[in-house]
């Protein structure tokens, strides 16, 4: 931790310990699945064991009959009630609107992928409802049709179909910016040079550690539902499940996410089995519960990446960037997850500029059907794609031109001078300084002695090499008036209220939702520095729409650039409260009354308030201007930032290859990161050391393999590889390049996604550079998971 | 997994009594069983435990050779003294939760073609003693899954007669860390054993042209290059045939350079 952090103690930038892990490391969390309800029944979910078939006949006779057996649900049962929407609305290059399926809550007519929920059993134990679910499946009769899994022939057939009124499987066939096309074709045709690359992003399953579960209550005496969830975004789950599946109004509904244990983007989504589990509760006036086994949570979260790009740079002799242009294919999966048509496009395409001064780029996604897992956002979404692609073809190229890559990226790299600055795919940085990270990683990494590491690796048989990774991402997801122009049905501003209540204590109710990243200690230091009163006198209340006000949930590096902002905004109105309260009690003009370190002064006296006895007298209004003031000191603001934010940094990956088996070791990763102002940089460091963590796993070891039956192959820890504490290194991090963010008050970007974000290419880009530092100058590129069969077989091919 | 009973006799003579039941099925230590359950994969009425069997606890060394009883818990083989070679393998198979509770004799009475054990004991030509007789390495594996051992028969101790030089070289499988590939490489006298596991159809087996090159040349550089054929060995995710057969020779010379 860079040394100006470590001093401080308290308050915004201190490196505060965690409130939550307390609870958390003591087993005294309150996850979903903890809760345990008076008369609660047990849902077990029918999944399909095929990729995609006609379900003839469900025979619910002897299932029913079985010992324990509450109810039966099957797709008939919610044939007529509401679709899982999709958030966003994609048009083709034609003008077309995206092709979308109907997500029913229980599959209807047809399974569509391995794990597809078609029935579901009600039963009084979970070992009698799965009993019964087994019959169930038993006696089910589905005709089973060719699997549709390989994205560019299931584009290329016209007759066999995920959806039977989808045609070719193409949900769409998106161009960005479509009237760029044409300027793009022509620098590629007199370019000095061009690369081009052809690349998988491939498909990972999340893995949450605590599976998704779900409870449903129904209480007949109001009609009121609640729903208890393990849940990202509890509002946007109440709203999906009462506008869109259930129709039940949206003020009889309360969702929680109590305590949840990891999202990455797969429990930001409303998911069948919620509805399920409310239908239930009031079908039979009893609690409802459900809980994913693991092996649930492979066949049926919404997987993250699955891209199959070609990717071209064209570009002079001496690097500089001419033009970027991509076609890529983006597997959706079976059905549309809700923000499944956003990820390959708006959050992807608009960062195919990097952070680079290139003037021409065109982005061609399209987007297929498949009889797999419905794929989503994942950490990162759709931004790690983009910089995969960029940082890969930028290596290749000054590979094949002879160029240093650190000098051709200095050379490519946007300048302070020129922002605010817009990029040729429509996005506008506020601010950033690319050079800064980029001598900072340098220096971290000590380049300079490379050359001495390399030859001691090499004098044990090993080859060594440095991958260079500089990114940038568009994150504090939010922007209503642009995500509206790019098609989101929902705006994406959030909301906070602070309540000082009577005794000068404060609970802050806000819209994000923590689910591991910490908020109730950072938003409580972010609090106690602009109120002036101890962290430990507030609370962080979120994830209870029966508490919080409506706000849009965790996801996008969001919650301090959206939430926290508008926590401070309603702070804000407290002071400027409390300032009127003082003035009447200090019989001062309120234009007089200062408030600094938690006291009302009068300025240039000696008369002042402190926090807590404004609060007593604003709850207990004896002296107090009544004609004037509500009493009470409650603030609620909403806030909807002006842009996105974008983090930037540079990362450097040192890696040692062993010929002989193909094996990756890393041996050292320096991130220099550029998130603004940091507020805490111990969770800050955090984040930044599981992003890169995830970033590892997908470059070395996570391979989510269907097979051409659409069977998935890696559906357990026995063969998808998760990354563990011995594969990767002592991470470097360093955060002390600061451009805050410009257009919000507290000067945060976001700091969750990143390493997510900027780690894969670097150390893929290591792995080649070892390989060709090694001799081995044939191979251009090895696929991700750059498993130790591929890097061997690479070598050997 | 399915409702079961559970019992757990304190005698080999009351085990093999309660596995003659309907259904029974020995349970030692359960790191492959248990999971099979929890999957509906297997469904034993009766499960006998034989880790409370105190005659089956146990490692000791005498006359050059290590007893292992056959419900020892990898762990305590990793911290016995008297055959390191052994004992780090033990240390390395899974993890600190796999190797407390999984024995060796539930190690070899499943025979999983990725297990370490079965690469020591043929390697070694230990002897497996069972309630009934003792079986020779070389006659005990039987193919992926298969071994000499009948129904009702129980492993009771392992004999492995202590190497001059050995090693345990393990190149993981990246999801399982079971063995992609694992070589035993035990050396008595003039004469050289190398087993593999993880890598052939057939389970666990001997590499004999790399026991040549090592009986001629106890060296690293004696199998390196050595080409092994890839016919009948494993095709998986991880691995293809000729990966695997590299990894056997790679190895054995790593296993040879750490005996």
């Amino acid at each position: 931790m860079p040394k100006d952090f470590e001093a401080k103690t308290t308050g915004i930038g201190a490196p505060m310990k965690r409130r939550e892990d307390i609870r958390f490391l003591t087993g005294r969390g309150v996850y979903t699945d903890d809760i345990k309800l008076a008369g609660q029944t047990y849902a077990v979910i029918v999944r399909s064991q095929v990729a995609h078939g006609r379900i003839k006949a469900i025979r619910t006779e002897a299932a029913a009959a079985m010992e324990g057996v509450l109810a039966i649900f099957t797709g008939e049962d919610f044939k007529d009630v509401g679709g899982n929407p999709a958030g966003w609305l994609i048009k083709s290059r034609n003008g077309e609107p995206m092709r979308e399926p109907k997500r029913p809550v229980l599959a209807h007519g047809k399974v569509r992928h391995v794990g597809d929920a078609y029935a579901a059993v009600i039963a009084e134990t979970y070992e009698q409802g799965r009993a019964a679910a087994q019959q169930l499946a038993d006696d089910t009769d589905i005709e089973e049709l060719p699997a549709i899994i390989d994205m560019k022939a299931a584009a290329a057939d016209a007759t066999n179909r995920v959806h039977d009124e989808i045609p070719d499987n193409l949900c769409y066939d998106w161009g960005w910016i479509e009237d760029n096309r044409a300027a793009v074709e022509e620098v590629f045709a007199r370019a000095p040079h061009v690369t081009t690359l052809e690349l998988v992003n491939n498909r990972l399953i999340p893995n949450a550690m605590e599976p998704r579960a779900s409870i449903g209550e129904y209480f007949p005496g109001t009609g009121d539902y609640k729903l208890t969830t393990t849940s990202q975004n509890p509002h946007l789950t109440r709203l999906l499940v009462a506008a869109f599946v259930l129709g039940i109004p949206e003020n009889k509904l309360t969702v929680v996410a109590p305590d949840v244990g990891g999202g990455f983007g797969s429990k930001i989504y409303h998911y069948g089995e919620e509805a399920l589990v409310l239908a239930a509760a009031k079908r039979l006036g009893r609690p409802v519960r459900w809980t994913a086994e693991r092996s649930e949570s492979f066949l049926s979260d919404a997987h993250g990446r699955d891209h199959v790009t070609k990717i071209e740079l064209a570009c002079e002799k001496d690097g500089t960037f001419l033009a970027f242009r991509t076609e890529t294919f983006a597997n959706v999966g079976a059905y549309l997850s809700n923000f499944a048509t956003v990820t390959p496009t708006f959050l992807h395409g608009t960062l195919m500029a990097g952070p680079y001064k290139v003037p021409h780029v065109y982005v061609n996604v399209k987007t297929v059907f498949t009889n797999t897992a419905p794929v989503d956002a994942y950490r990162g979404a759709g931004r790690p794609e983009a910089t995969f692609s960029l940082e890969r073809v930028v290596d290749q190229m000054c590979r094949e031109l002879g160029l240093d890559a650190f000098e051709v990226r200095r050379k490519n790299f946007l300048t302070p001078d020129m922002f605010p600055y817009t990029t040729p795919v429509g996005l506008v940085y506020d601010t950033g300084n690319y050079q800064a990270t980029l001598d900072k990683v340098i220096e971290m990494a000590d380049v300079a002695g490379f050359e001495s590491r390399r030859a001691a690796s090499a004098a044990k048989g090993l080859l060594r090499g440095l991958g260079l990774s500089t990114w940038i991402e568009a994150c504090g997801i939010a922007p209503s008036h642009l995500v509206g122009i790019l098609g989101a049905r929902v705006g994406l501003y959030d909301a906070a209220t602070v309540r000082v209540n009577a005794t000068g204590n404060i609970s802050i109710m806000v819209g994000a939702h923590s689910h591991g990243q910490g908020h109730e200690t950072v938003f409580a230091q972010v609090a106690a520095d602009r109120l002036g009163v101890p962290e430990s006198s507030i609370e962080i209340v979120h994830g209870d729409t029966s508490k919080i006000p409506f706000g849009m949930g965790s996801y996008g590096s969001r919650s301090l650039a959206v939430c926290g902002v508008a926590m401070t905004k309603a702070i804000d109105k407290i002071i400027a409260k409390g300032k009127k309260i003082a003035a009447h009690m200090l019989e001062a003009s309120e234009a007089d009354i200062t408030f600094e370190a938690g006291k009302f002064a009068v300025a240039g006296t000696d008369k002042a308030k402190t926090f807590g006895e404004i609060a007593f007298s604003a709850y207990v209004p004896h002296n107090y201007p009544l004609e004037t003031l509500e009493p009470g000191l409650e603030e609620t603001a909403f806030y909807d930032p002006a842009n996105f934010t974008y983090p930037a940094g540079a990362y450097l990956c040192e890696a040692e290859v062993d010929p002989e088996t193909g094996k990756v070791t890393i041996e050292a990763f320096h991130c220099a990161d550029d998130f603004g102002n940091v507020m805490n940089p111990m969770i800050v460091e955090g984040q930044v050391h599981g992003g890169v963590g995830q970033g590892i796993g997908q470059a070395l070891l996570e391979s989510t393999t269907y097979d051409e039956t659409g069977q998935l192959l890696t559906g357990s820890y026995m063969d998808y590889a998760m990354p563990r504490a011995s594969d990767v290194p002592f991470y470097n991090v360093d955060y002390s390049c600061q451009t805050p963010c410009t257009h919000n008050p507290l000067g945060v970007k976001g700091c969750g996604e990143a390493g997510a974000i900027g780690s894969p290419p670097a150390v893929v880009n290591a792995v080649i550079d070892a390989l060709h530092r090694g001799g081995h100058t044939h191979i251009k590129h090895i696929d991700m998971p750059v498993s130790p069969q591929r890097v061997w077989a690479a070598i050997n091919g | 997994m399915q409702n079961f009973d559970f019992v757990k006799p304190a005698s080999v003579a009351e085990a093999v009594a309660a596995l003659g039941t309907s259904g029974a099925q020995a349970l030692s230590g359960g790191q492959t069983l248990i999971g099979s359950m929890k999957q509906n994969l297997a469904a034993p009425a009766v499960l006998v435990s034989l880790t409370g069997i105190a005659a089956l606890k146990g490692v000791s060394v005498s006359g050059g050779v290590m007893s292992i009883g056959a419900a020892t818990p990898h762990a305590e083989v990793a911290k016995a003294s008297g055959f390191p070679g052994l004992s780090s393998l033990a240390g390395g198979i899974g993890d600190p939760a796999v190797r407390a509770r999984g024995t060796i004799g539930g190690s070899l009475a499943n025979n999983d073609p990725a297990a370490c054990y079965p690469s020591a004991v043929l390697a070694c030509g230990a002897t497996v003693v069972t309630n009934r007789r003792e079986i020779a390495a070389d006659d005990y594996f039987q193919g992926m899954f298969t071994t000499a051992l009948e129904d009702g028969e129980i492993i009771t101790a392992v004999r492995f007669p202590i190497p001059e030089r050995a090693a345990y070289a393990k190149f993981e499988q990246p999801a399982s860390r079971f063995s992609l590939t694992g070589v035993f490489v035990a050396k008595y006298g003039a004469k050289v054993r190398v087993a593999v596991t993880g890598a052939s159809n057939d389970g666990v087996f001997r590499w004999t042209d790399g026991e040549d090159a090592l009986q001629a040349s106890y060296d690293p550089a004696a199998v390196k290059g050595l080409k092994v054929s890839p016919d009948g060995l494993i095709a998986d995710l991880h691995g293809t045939p000729a990966y695997r057969a590299n990894l056997v020779a790679v190895m054995t010379a790593r296993a040879v350079a750490a005996s």
